[in-house]
């Protein structure tokens, strides 16, 4: 017996994702070379990184220390625009979004009609809200209306996307059955689809209030009214304090948002 | 059989109660919407929004067509895009791996004081835009693409967080549990039981942030956070309504690459 059967003392962990010794190496090999050539590309000013970092440390000061008083005009009517803006765009995008999603659906639509609607989803869903903003500003001028527009016009692209995915996966028995008592299409959405998709369509529609009250805080900066206007003034203006404050009530009511709509999605469901 | 004669001839889904209770549910919301669209449209210029039509038009017809001779110009800032949008995922999936160990219930080393630390980094950096984090860092550190690189990973640590903490949570115990009773210690544990649990949803989830952030670092530029944005920004200010056609034509090309990439990814991974 010689040493051709001493079996290795140290185990290794096998490689979970890429199995291919080969492959392993030339990833990290381009990832590196990438790393190398990205990093060239960032120019830094260490000068104005250090005369910024003591307004960084101002800015943090403004965030521990908010100052709601001083600004509270200014910063209560964003906070009126984004908090009737976003239930506002929810409640149309909602309303635009239902048929359009019932016309996405492959099992209820006929197909040219399948098209459009997903058409249309897509052209929603490929833009950013924050172009879309700049956009209707250019056309209706500065101020929440731009801004409500902009917001259900990109809750369309959500809601009706998952809207009609669900309704796509629903249980075709029940539809059958409504079909089978000679239903006609409107009963046969009314009763036997209608039901299916009710509670996540309420979820939904709760999750989207909480994006677009999100999204109202950013078109703001591009003209269309709401918080993110008020947040950008306190911002160009240096007023780290009345910015912290803005930011803090954005994260308040943002994690109200979230709790209160888990819990109804959660008693709806 | 006359003793069923009263109950109803027609078959209703829900009792009388509860229908009232709903149309009460309606009315109020419809109630609230009026109330928050006046609220709203206090201020509307009507005329401006009577006029968007003819507004809409005339854009269009300035868009139509796109000024093709200004695409060799963008392509530098395309990069400069795509790596604000990859170092940024990179750098805010490297900051969000010890947050979600802290926030997940079962590796967390105090529930009482690091957990909710940990919860509170993750929301503040969910419900803060990276725009608005770019609009900060701008101020702080000056215009250019670091700024737009830490917004990104700033923004990306709670998505990521929030995601990775729940796949933690989610892991099978019995693996962990095998681990440590070799006497392996802590961070062992974590190497040999966890880790190999949550590596495919780990590198999902950073694919998919990828993909978002490539598309929210498009518009970054905007509060001269460096990439395209910045281009665009340019060309709505001097209302070059050609180039800014090209550029959105642009965007929308590298949005529908890097979705695909992310879908190929993430579907060679799961």
């Amino acid at each position: 017996m010689t040493a051709a059967h001493t079996y290795p003392s140290t185990w290794r962990r096998p490689p979970q994702i890429l199995t291919h010794r080969g492959w392993r190496i030339g990833i990290q090999l381009g990832i590196l070379a990438y790393l190398i050539l990205a990093g060239a590309s960032i120019e830094v000013d260490w000068q104005r990184v250090a005369m910024g970092l003591e307004r960084g440390q101002r800015f943090v000061m403004g965030f521990l220390q908010p100052d709601f008083a001083s600004r509270w005009n200014d910063i209560s009517r964003g906070l009126i625009e984004s908090l009737t803006m976003t239930l506002t765009s929810t409640v149309i995008g909602v309303m635009i979004s239902v048929p359009i999603g019932i016309g996405a659906a492959r099992n209820l639509a006929p197909r040219p009609v399948y098209l459009i609607c997903r058409g249309i989803i897509a052209v929603s869903r490929a833009l950013q809200e924050v172009i879309i903003a700049i956009f209707f500003v250019a056309m209706f001028g500065f101020g929440p209306f731009a801004g409500f527009l902009t917001l259900s016009f990109a809750t369309i692209g959500f809601l009706a996307k998952l809207l009609a995915d669900d309704i796509e996966e629903i249980e075709p028995g029940q539809a059958d059955a409504i079909r089978a008592t000679g239903g006609s299409w409107w009963q046969l959405i009314n009763y036997a689809v209608q039901p299916q998709v009710m509670p996540r369509l309420i979820g939904l529609s709760l999750y989207r209030l909480d994006i677009n009250f999100r999204e109202s805080a950013v078109i703001g900066i591009v003209g269309a009214g709401g918080i993110g206007a008020t947040l950008n003034t306190a911002i160009d203006r240096y007023e780290y304090d009345s910015a912290g404050a803005v930011l803090l009530i954005i994260i308040a009511i943002v994690m109200l948002a979230e709790y209160s709509s888990s819990y109804i999605r959660k008693f709806v469901q | 059989m006359s003793e069923i004669s009263h109950y109803s001839q027609i078959w209703h889904h829900r009792t009388p109660k509860t229908r009232l209770f709903m149309w009460m549910g309606w009315l109020s919301l419809v109630a609230l919407f009026l109330w928050c669209w006046q609220l709203m449209n206090r201020d509307t210029i009507w005329f401006f929004v009577a006029d968007a039509p003819r507004q809409a038009a005339d854009i269009g017809s300035r868009m139509w067509p796109p000024r093709w001779e200004y695409l060799p110009e963008l392509l530098i800032p395309l990069w400069d895009t795509i790596n604000i949008a990859t170092i940024g995922t990179i750098g805010g999936v490297l900051m969000a791996i010890p947050v979600a160990f802290l926030a997940a219930r079962n590796t967390t080393p105090s529930p009482r004081i690091l957990r909710p630390i940990a919860l509170f980094i993750i929301v503040a950096s969910r419900s803060i835009n990276a725009l608005i984090w770019a609009l900060l860092l701008v101020a702080i550190i000056g215009p250019g693409l670091l700024a737009g690189m830490v917004a990104i990973a700033l923004r990306s640590i709670g998505f990521v967080g929030k995601l990775l903490y729940e796949a933690i949570e989610e892991i099978d115990p019995l693996q962990v549990e095998a681990v440590s009773a070799t006497g392996a210690d802590r961070a062992q544990v974590i190497n040999y039981g966890i880790v190999p649990q949550i590596m495919p949803a780990f590198w999902g989830i950073s694919v998919f942030r990828w993909d978002i952030n490539i598309r929210e670092s498009t518009i970054l530029g905007l509060v001269g956070a460096g990439g395209i944005g910045l281009k665009l920004q340019g060309s709505l200010n001097t209302l070059a309504w050609g180039q800014v056609s090209v550029i959105l034509l642009l965007i929308l090309a590298t949005v529908v690459v890097s979705e695909w990439i992310s879908a190929k990814m993430r579907h060679a991974i799961i």
